[in-house]
């Protein structure tokens, strides 16, 4: 557990809103991070990520305090929903600037680039646009960034949530796959229970910016007995 | 989401950028108000500058009420007939006013209103003894509707091409006739913007010089603007320049506070080719005789004198024009200027942007982090308030004392004409940055992208088309203005507004006509340069 994700007592005002964070996502693990809209769940990953910073309590990522650290100095990956890519530059260099942001590359590095692209389906689209791609290819080129990017944690908000239900069930075995053989330690936030079930092993309910539950992803699949828990299960 | 290093850069370049545009406009009106106190107080409500005063208002508010007026059916027939021949062009040639300078849109005015012109001929086969005059209150009035009007039916154009188009099945569903049509669903759209344009006209309007200048100046038809620059460089009179001075400071401010406080932002988008809107109403024959009439009517009031600049100006003799020694020497200052004054907008603008960003980033800004970024947004506002002349006035008085004002002359043009700009140039880049930003600034952290690399990489290959809009937008009011130079306007330092002025003045109007229209092209030109990329910018 010590080299997974720790929030410790960590407490946040935004506005008139109010967050309190105090919990321990496991290492190597797809953790679900789940609730209804407005409750804290992409808050959460933006203090992990961060983009938001604690007003009280500590951020810990892999055993090293990241509480005061800028998000380029963290040791994750992120996927957002969308614009994930710049679109003005190409696959190749979209997924290069995840290696190095000012784009030194070496020969090994474009041959990582490349197999990234292939691994996750888009070889040889190196020179194409983002504006070009459907929305499926444009988080499939995401992926290859955060391959190559090698950190240990990877950090998602909703990144199927723009796209078909057939494509989201592709895309979903494509994180498993490249889950396992990464085995880093992923953070996805959903708003849907089924991708919970099928993504995840452990789940994180979040309701009015606190954590109601921790669990294995089954047993809080399995959970009726808590009601903010039971009404977002039923849909 | 920014470094440390970028928040303290943005604040740092916010900060100066503020002091620097403080001291600019501060520093002369410092000078007004110490210069000779006693002399000035009692020059400040004299019969004279009641006149003046009084004018101005007047004038501005016969100008904005007739933009307006003749707006209105202009606006109702245009969006009545989305599929009207020619109307993109239509609508694309009301916003030619708007780029054009404005000496350039007089002359095109004297050519057909005036004593020689086409209308007056025409009034006078008729057997009407007096004709239209050009000049005095009547010509003022028919130049700020031929800016304004044109602006004023866009806008409208715009409220009313918003309305959902289920509104028009829904009304023909009703079977409501025009008189409902315009009382229930027309009158209501263009009613609410109204306020807006009527201000911003307002605005334009008593605030307007040049046209004034050319078209107004005797002691019956003179605006303060004008007063003030009639009291220093003919009459050297600095203390009632400078009492006209105050008084203008005051009425801008007054309008200002009420135009920005009462009444809503103003948004022309979508005014364009008209969308699939289906229209069931105003199909009987005296519905579309009259659509087509008025549409007929203000095409032709803004194109004839458009026609008359390139008539008259094919009449001279362009080539010798463009090689004579006048017209290159002013064509460099202009482009000089015009260069420094775009630079320096764009370059106050982005410090002022990268600033309020910076702000913004900040966890919980303090209230004076806050007020700051208040302040800067409004800077670029609060320029309206201060006008060229009375910029002009200050740093003449304050510059005189260390010999030939003439030595800082372009300077402090090229200063005022980006100071000018800056409201506009603001309108194009804030948001597009802001946009920008919105799709990147996370991205760009978490990648750990910053720096020259951001800026080369990510930054400028999205922005360089709203900078080059802005850029060229600001050189084409540079390029065209004369308010700034008239006061120091001489043989030392002329430009090619300047130029067409004074060979206007000295009724060398053959040669004023081909400068005119090469002047009028290059501005044009320009500002389509700008309009271009920002429809692009907008579907991008």
């Amino acid at each position: 557990m010590a080299d997974g994700i720790v929030l410790e007592k960590v407490e946040l005002r935004l506005g008139t809103r109010d967050f309190r964070f105090d919990c321990a996502l496991p290492a190597g693990a797809v953790t679900a991070v789940t609730g209804p809209s407005g409750s804290g769940k992409s808050t959460l990953l933006n203090l992990v990520a961060g983009f938001e910073t604690p007003d009280r309590g500590r951020v810990v990522i892999a055993g090293d305090d990241a509480t005061d650290k800028h998000p380029s100095e963290r040791p994750v990956s992120l996927i957002f929903q969308d614009n994930n890519l710049f679109t003005h530059l190409d696959l190749f260099t979209n997924v290069g600037l995840g290696i190095s942001p000012s784009l030194k590359l070496s020969a090994e590095d474009w041959k990582a680039i490349s197999e990234a692209l292939v691994r996750v389906g888009l070889g040889g689209f190196d020179k194409r646009m983002p504006g070009t791609l459907s929305g499926g290819e444009r988080q499939r080129a995401a992926f290859a960034r955060t391959l190559v990017r090698r950190k240990p944690v990877l950090l998602m908000d909703e990144p199927f949530a723009a796209l078909d239900p057939g494509l989201r069930l592709s895309m979903a075995n494509l994180l498993l796959d490249l889950h396992r053989e990464t085995r880093n330690t992923v953070l996805i936030v959903t708003h849907d229970p089924d991708e919970v079930g099928r993504l995840a092993e452990h789940a994180v309910f979040i309701d009015h910016g606190r954590i109601l539950l921790q669990a294995p992803a089954k047993e809080f699949l399995g959970r009726r007995d808590i009601p903010a828990i039971a009404d977002f299960l039923s849909g | 989401m920014l470094t440390h290093a970028e928040r303290r850069r943005g604040i740092a370049c916010g900060l100066t950028s503020f002091l620097g545009i403080a001291l600019f406009a501060g520093a002369p009106i410092a000078v007004l108000l110490s210069w000779d106190v006693e002399s000035t107080q009692t020059r400040l409500f004299t019969a004279y500058t009641w006149r003046i005063l009084r004018f101005t208002l007047w004038q501005a508010v016969l100008s904005t009420t007739l933009s307006i007026a003749f707006a209105i059916p202009v606006a109702l027939a245009l969006a009545r007939r989305p599929h009207f021949p020619g109307r993109l062009w239509i609508v694309r040639l009301m916003a030619l006013p708007m780029g054009l300078p404005v000496l350039i849109g007089a002359l095109g005015l004297i050519g057909i209103w005036g004593r020689q012109g086409i209308i007056n001929s025409l009034l006078l086969k008729l057997g009407l003894e007096q004709p239209v005059s050009i000049y005095g209150l009547s010509g003022i009035l028919l130049a700020h509707v031929f800016f304004n009007m044109p602006l004023a039916a866009r806008l409208l154009l715009a409220a009313l091409e918003r309305l959902p188009a289920e509104y028009w099945l829904l009304s023909a569903g009703l079977g409501m006739k025009p008189l409902s049509v315009f009382r229930f669903i027309e009158w209501p759209a263009v009613q609410r913007v109204i306020p807006g344009i009527a201000g911003l006209i307002f605005m334009l309007c008593a605030t307007s010089f040049t046209l004034v200048l050319v078209l107004g100046g005797g002691p019956a038809a003179t605006t303060l603007e004008v007063a003030i620059y009639q009291s220093l460089r003919f009459d050297f009179d600095p203390p009632r320049a400078i009492a006209l001075a105050f008084l203008q400071i005051g009425m801008t401010a007054l309008i200002l506070l009420v135009v920005i406080t009462l009444f809503p932002a103003l948004d022309d988008a979508g005014a364009t080719a008209g969308r699939s809107t289906r229209r069931f109403d105003g199909r009987t024959l005296p519905a579309l005789f009259w659509d087509v009439l008025v549409i007929l009517l203000a095409t032709a009031f803004l194109i004839l004198p458009l026609a008359s600049i390139v008539t008259a100006g094919l009449g001279a003799n362009l080539w010798s024009l463009v090689t004579s020694a006048a017209f290159l020497r002013a064509a460099r200052t202009s482009f000089a200027i015009a260069l420094a004054a775009g630079l320096l907008t764009i370059l106050v603008s982005l410090a002022i942007v990268a600033a309020r960003e910076a702000v913004a980033d900040m966890k919980r800004p303090g209230r004076t982090a806050k007020g700051f970024s208040a302040l800067l947004g409004g800077t670029s506002y609060l320029v309206l308030l201060v006008p060229p002349v009375v910029l002009g006035t200050g740093w003449f008085l304050m510059l005189r004392p260390l010999g030939d004002v003439a030595r800082f002359a372009p300077a402090l043009v090229a200063a005022i004409n980006a100071l000018m700009a800056l409201p506009f140039v603001m309108r194009v880049l804030a948001p597009a940055i802001e946009t920008h930003r919105k799709r990147t600034g996370r991205l760009s952290a978490s990648l750990g992208i910053s720096g020259l690399s951001r800026l080369g990489r990510i930054d400028l290959p999205v922005l360089a088309k709203p900078l080059l809009t802005a850029f060229s937008f600001a050189m084409a009011l540079s390029l065209g203005d004369l308010g700034a130079v008239a006061l120091f306007g001489s043989s030392d330092l002329t430009t090619l507004p300047w130029l067409v002025y004074s060979r206007l003045s000295s009724y060398r109007t053959n040669d004023a006509d081909g400068l005119a229209l090469i002047l009028g092209i290059i501005c044009l030109g320009l500002a389509m340069l700008g309009t271009a990329g920002q429809r692009e910018a907008k579907h991008g």
